[in-house]
């Protein structure tokens, strides 16, 4: 009988740790199956952050570095210019990336590094227990904004892609989420793009995937895909925010007078 | 080979291209300026990388993430700088990856001041970040010796598997010696066992990591890495003496504060106060043993240091209070002159002027 | 023998200059030196100074405390350097920068309008080596034509025509009689 559905080779044959209904497993096959259908797996190296995913080392096949926190952008860095034939990406999350890790983010992406983040963003710190995160929303109740946050106190939150798309260096930002079949294809496709681009050399990419806490945002599985629809995604509106590919294939239709829309 | 003169910061650079760095990641800071500017001339004419960081605290990392391919790899910076390193180099001593660090010291605490100091001392050799770890220490005395250690430091940490720091100061970095280049065969050592260079699909996936979620595990890895020290401790500590066999007061002094020292002594000697120089070029290990012997015959000990007296712990320790250790230094960036270390032995021979 | 060398003036005189020419006179003629610079965090204009040692024997402290050869272009310095110079020392002054005078008697001071002969002799900004070139006709300590391959090893392909005016400059001072 022919095999239909099978794990992917880039990611290892053992038990994640993340909690029941946490969508850190969908990403993660989709980062896997992208580089098992480019077939990069020897010659990739991922990045992990601190935060959830810090044990994603034990989980990709490819060979993995652990960074310290929010520094997961300037190690991917050390790695792609000491080893430029190496595919790098990093895989963090909005407090390691948006917070503690702003500078690294935003420098690596304005140098143009030719490296892939794929940026998790489900609104709080989830390994230490759900604390209010850079991307929390306002209004929302966490272990350190217990009476919901307020941003004239804590400030408002960072929409990452619609800054990083105003950055020449960068070559993708894009927001999905993973709350429908149609929305995980599109992560899919998009992680692939960003992994293309790398190949070709067209400088820093980022996929932004909205996610869902179950555990910490104190709701099942299923409330956490209706609030991310209800909530999340209209504070964070999904879309490509910039996408060089996109850009040169319009100036291209320009340069040949055909109508670009 | 013909003798160049060049400045401290530019012959550390040029050793290290030489020894076959392939990567300098680094952020802007006085007095190390001279070290970056001339690897960012250099590094892209020969085969190199050289990339200005967004600040000290990126560019560590950067040298965990290119360290971590096995790539021969360095940063350098000075006492401000040392401090925003700390975390990626208790990262890159706890992931066990070869690189070299250097710290060309200026004055501090805070801002301080850009004079050269040693008041770096404490924080090289027992806090350059969390955790139980150690990094060899190396501390040259002239821009000839620079040059040697920075191919030694690279050796070492590829031996070793660890970060090795080069300790300089903003006189060694600032000062113009005559230096000959001996032939280095930059030969790197082979990293694939370890390095996350690409699986190749041809092995297990290597994990370049600190994280050891239990405790007993963590306890076992700490536990090997200071196996590894003590083979260092036993082989790789080592020191310089001058006139110490028949001295009354040996002076123990590292890095440019040395060559202060060794006029003082040269001073002494010549008024007849026997004194010699006992001068550590590995900081960590300490040259305990040869410490020792240096003192065998001394009635005191005189620790001179551009601090407030850092070193003279390590001193104090190696001698177990055998004979008396005194000190005398000045800090913040003011280099003590051989006057002054002299008055300190002529008040210790006795002789109080 | 050993020289210490101090000199000494503002950011912009040339000082670092001057003492690096003396200290690739030294390399050519195989003798130990040190060259050590100390100035402010200004880029211009700020305290400058410069310690040369030039020996056969290996340098140890590389800071001048007390020369044996002081070129000074500024009052400044002439006040702060002037007494610490080692009896039987010498002293190479622009009086042009440089109104005091020392009364010390256990050394020799020489008095040289350097801004005043460069500048009339169109050499602008060659004060330094118009003090140099005294100090090389009192000392002996090097040859114009070592002097010459030093300017040669430092000065920039671009900059190639500065190393006559320079030799001028040199010549300049070492033929000045007050």
């Amino acid at each position: 009988m022919a095999v239909v559905f099978e794990r992917p080779h880039a990611l290892c044959d053992v038990r994640l740790h993340y909690c029941a209904g946490c969508t850190h497993g969908i990403i993660h096959r989709l980062v896997a199956e992208v580089i098992d259908e480019m077939g990069i797996e020897g010659d990739t190296v991922g990045v992990c952050p601190v935060g959830c995913s810090v044990f994603a080392y034990n989980y990709f096949n490819c060979d993995m570095i652990e960074a310290p926190h929010g520094r997961a952008p300037a190690v991917a860095t050390g790695v792609k210019r000491a080893r430029p034939d190496l595919n790098v990406f990093t895989y963090q999350g909005d407090g390691d990336l948006a917070a503690i890790g702003t500078a690294e983010t935003v420098h690596a992406a304005t140098r143009g590094e030719n490296i892939v983040v794929i940026f998790v963003n489900n609104g709080t710190y989830g390994m230490t227990g759900g604390q209010m995160a850079p991307t929390t929303l306002p209004g929302q109740v966490t272990t350190t904004s217990p009476y919901g946050r307020d941003p004239r106190k804590a400030g408002y939150p960072i929409h990452v892609c619609e800054m990083l798309s105003t950055l020449d260096g960068t070559a993708l930002a894009v927001r999905t989420a993973v709350d429908t079949v149609p929305h995980i294809r599109e992560t899919k496709k998009m992680i692939r793009k960003a992994f293309e681009n790398q190949k070709a050399g067209n400088g820093f990419s980022i996929v932004e995937v909205l996610s869902t806490c179950p555990s910490n945002w104190g709701l099942t599985p299923k409330e956490c895909i209706k609030r991310l629809q209800e909530e999340c995604i209209p504070y964070y509106p999904l879309g490509v925010y910039k996408d060089v590919q996109l850009e040169e294939a319009n100036a291209d239709k320009l340069a040949m007078g055909g109508a670009a829309k | 080979m013909e003798k160049v003169l060049m400045k401290g910061n530019e012959a550390l650079a040029e050793a290290a291209i030489r020894a076959g760095c392939k990567c300098f990641f680094g952020y802007p800071i006085t007095p190390q300026t001279e070290l970056s500017e001339y690897l960012s001339k250099q590094m892209p004419k020969r085969g190199g990388v050289f990339l200005q960081a967004e600040s000290e605290v990126a560019a560590i990392n950067m040298v965990l993430g290119a360290g971590g391919t096995g790539t021969r790899v360095m940063t350098s910076s000075s006492s401000p700088g040392i401090s925003l390193k700390s975390e990626g180099i208790s990262y890159i001593a706890g992931s066990d990856v070869p690189c070299l660090i250097v710290n060309v010291e200026r004055g501090g605490p805070g801002l301080g001041s850009i004079q050269p100091s040693q008041q770096d001392y404490w924080q090289a050799t027992k806090g350059l970040g969390h955790g139980d770890f150690r990094l060899i220490i190396l501390a040259p005395n002239s821009v000839q010796e620079v040059v040697n250690l920075v191919v030694r430091a690279f050796d070492l940490a590829e031996k070793y598997r660890m970060p090795v720091m080069l300790l300089s100061d903003g006189l060694l970095g600032q000062m113009m010696e005559p230096v000959e280049f001996p032939e280095i065969s930059a030969k790197t050592a082979d990293n694939s066992g370890w390095a996350a260079c690409g699986t190749k699909m041809q092995r297990e996936h290597h994990i370049v990591n600190s994280l050891y979620i239990e405790a007993n595990d963590l306890e076992a890895q700490v536990k090997k890495r200071y196996e590894r020290y003590a083979v260092i401790e036993e082989n790789e500590s080592d020191a310089e003496t001058y006139l110490c066999d028949d001295a009354d007061i040996v002076i123990t002094a590292f890095g440019a504060c040395s060559r202060i020292a060794k006029s003082a002594v040269n001073k002494a000697r010549a008024e007849g106060i026997k004194a010699g120089l006992f001068r550590p070029v590995t900081l960590w290990p300490f040259p305990k043993k040869q410490l020792l012997a240096a003192t065998k015959n001394a009635k005191a000990v005189l620790s001179v240091e551009m601090n407030m007296g850092q070193m003279i712990d390590d001193v104090k320790l190696a001698l177990d209070c055998r004979i008396p250790v005194e000190f005398t230094g000045r800090t913040g960036g003011v280099i003590p002159s051989p006057n002054e270390v002299l008055a300190k032995l002529r008040e210790m021979n006795g002789g109080a002027q | 023998m050993t020289y210490e060398i101090l000199l000494a003036g503002f950011g912009g005189q040339g000082i670092l200059f001057a003492g690096k020419l003396l200290a690739y006179c030294a390399l050519f003629e195989g003798k130990e030196i040190s060259w050590l610079p100390s100035y402010g965090p200004e880029m211009r204009g700020g305290k400058c100074n410069c310690s040369v040692c030039i020996s056969d024997e290996p340098i140890g402290s590389p800071q001048v405390l007390e020369p044996d050869l002081l070129v000074v272009l500024n009052g400044p310095s002439f006040e702060a350097f002037v007494p610490n110079v080692k009896p039987g020392g010498k002293v190479f002054a622009d009086s042009s920068m440089i109104d005091a005078k020392t009364d010390r008697t256990d050394i020799e001071t020489f008095y040289i309008p350097a801004t005043q002969l460069a500048d009339d002799n169109n050499l602008l900004k060659g004060a330094n080596i118009v003090l140099l070139g005294k100090l090389l006709a009192e000392t002996g300590i090097f040859t114009f034509e070592t002097v010459r391959k030093a300017l040669e090893k430092n000065t920039p392909a671009k900059r190639a025509h500065t190393i006559d005016n320079n030799m001028a400059a040199l010549k300049l001072g070492a033929d000045y009689q007050a």
